[in-house]
């Protein structure tokens, strides 16, 4: 038997706040984007995507970058990081979370990120930005490398970050600060959580409700430590968070997008606000202008086997003749679609859902249809 | 009783006469984590030792699962078709893929008994 390898590096792994908790705990740690993560705990896989998906599961999420985009107003920062992104930040007001893209020259995507601006007013002219962890080291010197004089990065190395995920976690949140209840999707409040001070978002990526904790590296232990005494909520590693994602039909860098696809290309319309569709002033406008007007030629779309075997990352997606239309690039077994669910980019004129298509596994052709996604409905609180 | 036979790479060949039932240890299961659905081959189908006999998908990855032995596959386990959960469940039991009729029975020789693969396993 020959399992896929796991990304092995000579450098030693970096660890979380966390770490010790899962290795007692039982996980199997994984080296993921240079830190030693847990990619499950002993429940499982199936067991701990289900378990988010009808309670609540608990992320350690503290491998990606957190850092302040810090000028002296919220016009001047907000308009140093839309020279980057082609979200509206301008617009956004205080307390108000946004996902968008670091775009380089040619529109294609450097990575995607959260951006945060703070609700406290003595704060105005600070933006919170979250990133990939395999992204982070390149995002800040390309930021940096780019900011006016007058706007700083300040890196926020000495923070963790804990996601709380599923139908429950408001209840569980709300219990530890009744005003979690309160809050809206994609908005932050800066909460007391068991004593510690939190910035806490209605944000998450599952697809499910839920909230990002981003606390003290040396106090956010405590938060885990009280939201893991209530029987609701259960650890959860990275392969459900891999699973819940695909299923919820959310982008993971460097599979579903990177520096060759464009937001357009990647069905991230919905992130670029029209003011920036029309105005431009992000790299890459051309292209992003161009195709919005034209429909780019390539385009993500959600595919869905029939059968039970799953189509991974690589397959080729073919036409019943044979050719070749595109490719997967995130696929597998979506447990609470009970079957296999994929995605990828496939020619423009293949993308209508309901297109049959076939995805070439170990040389042979598996029937699959263009479906729309998410494949399982988000439960965002809106 | 049937003797049973090892590879390093985690399968196994229960021995009865000149057929051997093909599936994978308990160890294999729990590092593969859920399975999700078992690619059998036809029964007639000739494996050549180290070749592949089947594929297993678990939430997380595929992995191949190599033919212990060289022979002629002469039934599959179509149960794990609706049920690929049972490799999981009993993997040297009703979670098998395989039986094959051997070829060249020389080629036990070079698997390993229980006891080794005991052994070897608690060096991983």
């Amino acid at each position: 038997m020959a399992a896929e390898a796991e990304t092995a590096s000579t450098e030693p792994l970096l660890k979380t706040p966390f770490h010790a908790r899962h290795v007692a705990a039982g996980a199997r740690m994984v080296p993921f984007a240079g830190y030693d993560m847990p990619v499950q705990y002993p429940a499982g896989i199936m067991a701990e995507h289900n378990w988010t998906r009808e309670n609540a599961g608990l992320f350690d999420v503290s491998h990606m970058g957190q850092a302040f985009l810090v000028g002296p107003d919220h016009e001047t920062t907000a308009r140093a990081l839309e020279a980057l992104i082609p979200a509206d930040i301008v617009n956004l007001p205080p307390g108000k979370q946004r996902y968008s893209q670091l775009l380089n020259e040619e529109g294609g995507i450097l990575d995607d990120l959260m951006v945060t601006r703070s609700a406290d007013p003595d704060e105005d002219g600070a933006l919170l930005l979250i990133v990939n962890a395999a992204c982070k080291t390149a995002d800040y010197a390309h930021i940096e490398a780019r900011l006016p004089a007058n706007v700083k990065l300040v890196k926020a190395e000495h923070r963790g970050l804990i996601a709380l995920q599923g139908p429950k976690a408001e209840e569980v949140l709300a219990a530890l600060n009744p005003e979690a209840a309160e809050m809206g999707f994609m908005t932050l409040r800066t909460l007391k959580l068991g004593g510690v001070k939190a910035n806490v978002s209605r944000s998450g990526y599952t697809g499910e409700d839920g909230y990002e904790i981003s606390a003290a590296a040396d106090r956010i232990g405590e938060i885990w430590d009280a939201l893991l005494l209530d029987p609701k909520v259960k650890p959860i590693g990275l392969g459900a968070r891999d699973s819940l994602r695909l299923e919820a039909g959310l982008c993971l860098y460097g599979h579903d997008i990177d520096t060759a696809t464009s937001p357009v290309e990647a069905a991230l319309n919905w992130s670029i606000q029209k003011r920036r569709r029309e105005e431009g002033g992000f790299p890459g406008a051309a292209r992003i202008q161009r195709e919005f007007a034209e429909k780019p030629a390539r385009v993500r779309v959600g595919l869905l086997p029939e059968g039970r075997a799953p189509a991974r990352e690589g397959a080729d997606i073919a036409t019943a003749d044979g050719t070749i239309v595109g490719k997967v690039t995130s696929g597998g077994f979506g447990p609470t679609l009970n079957g296999p669910c994929a995605m990828g980019y496939v020619a423009r004129e293949h993308a209508a859902p309901g297109t049959k298509l076939d995805l070439i596994v170990r040389g042979k052709p598996l029937a699959a249809t263009v479906a729309a996604m998410p494949f399982v409905p988000n439960r965002y609180k809106r | 009783m049937a003797e049973t036979r090892y590879t390093k790479d985690h399968e196994y060949i229960r021995i009865d006469g000149d057929t051997g039932t093909v599936g994978i240890t308990d160890y294999a299961q729990g590092q593969l984590g859920d399975v999700v659905f078992v690619e059998l081959p036809s029964v007639g189908k000739a494996l050549t030792k180290g070749g592949e006999a089947a594929v297993v998908e678990s939430v997380k990855a595929a992995s191949e699962v190599y033919a212990p032995v060289s022979g002629e596959v002469v039934a599959v386990n179509s149960e794990l078709e609706a049920a690929p959960g049972t490799v999981n469940e009993d993997p040297a039991g009703k979670g098998w893929f395989v039986k094959i009729k051997l070829t060249n029975t020389g080629e036990l020789d070079g698997l390993l008994s229980e006891a080794e693969y005991q052994d070897y396993v608690k060096t991983l």
